[in-house]
């Protein structure tokens, strides 16, 4: 994985997940305690959401992150 | 990515400096989640703080900010609501900051009800210098100034707050920080002195010496000790124990400071002849 780059994003066809790794510091609240287990660590144990196709847009990954590090969004269909 | 919060933080100051998994970057959230909320223009806001890791916050927003002395952030920011009214003041204090060094100054804020809304980061420990206990550590609990446990009884902020005569009271955690934007927000709508007080984890100090090392058990352990208002009215003397209730706990209405002072100074002008 490219850790150069700012944000990682993944999408599938109703919502966006960003990951800016650079000031995410791996301390896991969000892979913990998201409700549908989308969220895996990686070897830094960063989040990827490996189980996109779960996520409820809940968004509570994103309110709960101390580094604002990473964010989920509504794809909205029209726009494809 | 973009999000809201970019918006309102200097992003040349990220990643931020406290440790993996400090509530104060939650808290920091649902600050200005709440401000994005009531779409206040970011200049009329002044964010004060005095001393501790959460007063770091002020750095990182791009308010008018103003980083104190240790426990002085109320007095400073009483001095920016009188001299300019139409101000917005946020006050942001730790708990060691508001509630021992600053703890005088708390609750005169609270007896004049001056229009400024504190919120307390209470992570129940003085976590920048190591981990000593603090007015807010709760009994039994461990600190490295307290290796055998702590033998004080600590504050509870929610009732010094409506004691002292704070309008608006309120309690959250950041393991719920939907409902803890919402309580900031009422507080910062709420004309005269409102307190939001946020229970917040540091795995480093506190965590370390409570064993709860990593954030995810800190947060786990808020979650457990955390009770809404309600059910914490329907809870025994002994089932209190340790917990804390949270939701929102006084919202009534006085004339702040302000006001009075500029009713004062008319009658001042009147008796003086110099209407």
């Amino acid at each position: 994985m490219n850790q150069k780059k700012i944000s990682e994003v993944y999408q599938n066809n109703s919502v966006k997940i960003s990951v800016r790794r650079e000031w995410c510091k791996s301390c896991g609240i969000c892979i913990e305690f998201c409700p549908k287990d989308v969220l895996v660590p990686d070897d830094q144990g960063k989040p990827i959401p490996e189980n996109i196709d779960a996520c409820i847009k809940c968004g509570l990954c994103e309110l709960r992150c101390p580094d604002f590090a990473i964010t989920v969004e509504g794809v909205d269909k029209k726009d494809e | 990515m973009k999000t809201v919060i970019d918006n309102y933080i200097r992003k040349e100051m990220f990643p931020n400096i406290w440790c993996p998994g400090c509530g104060n970057g939650i808290v920091l959230g649902a600050i200005i989640r709440a401000i994005d909320e009531l779409k206040w223009d970011k200049n009329k806001i002044v964010a004060v703080s005095g001393i501790g890791c959460s007063s770091r916050i002020t750095g990182y927003v791009d308010f008018c900010t103003m980083n104190t002395t240790h426990g002085r952030a109320l007095p400073f920011a009483t001095g920016i609501k009188m001299a300019n009214h139409d101000l917005k003041v946020i006050v942001v204090m730790g708990d060691g900051d508001c509630s021992a060094i600053g703890g005088n100054h708390f609750i005169h804020a609270a007896r004049r009800n001056i229009d400024l809304t504190a919120i307390v980061i209470n992570n129940m420990i003085y976590g920048m210098t190591g981990g000593q206990y603090s007015p807010l550590t709760p009994t039994d609990k461990f600190g490295s100034t307290a290796p055998y446990g702590n033998i004080d009884q600590s504050f509870d902020l929610v009732e010094l707050a409506i004691t002292a005569g704070a309008s608006y009271v309120a309690r959250g955690t950041v393991y719920n920080p939907r409902q803890s934007t919402s309580l900031i927000k009422r507080a910062l709508n709420k004309k005269g002195f409102s307190v939001v007080e946020v229970i917040s984890d540091c795995p480093v100090s506190y965590g370390k010496m409570n064993k709860m090392k990593s954030p995810v058990d800190m947060l786990k352990w808020i979650k457990d000790i955390a009770v809404s208002k309600k059910v914490w009215e329907g809870l025994s003397p002994d089932e209190k124990k340790g917990k804390y209730a949270i939701g929102e706990f006084l919202s009534k209405d006085r004339p702040d400071y302000s006001e009075l002072y500029e009713e004062i100074i008319k009658k001042a002008q009147k008796m003086g002849g110099n209407e």
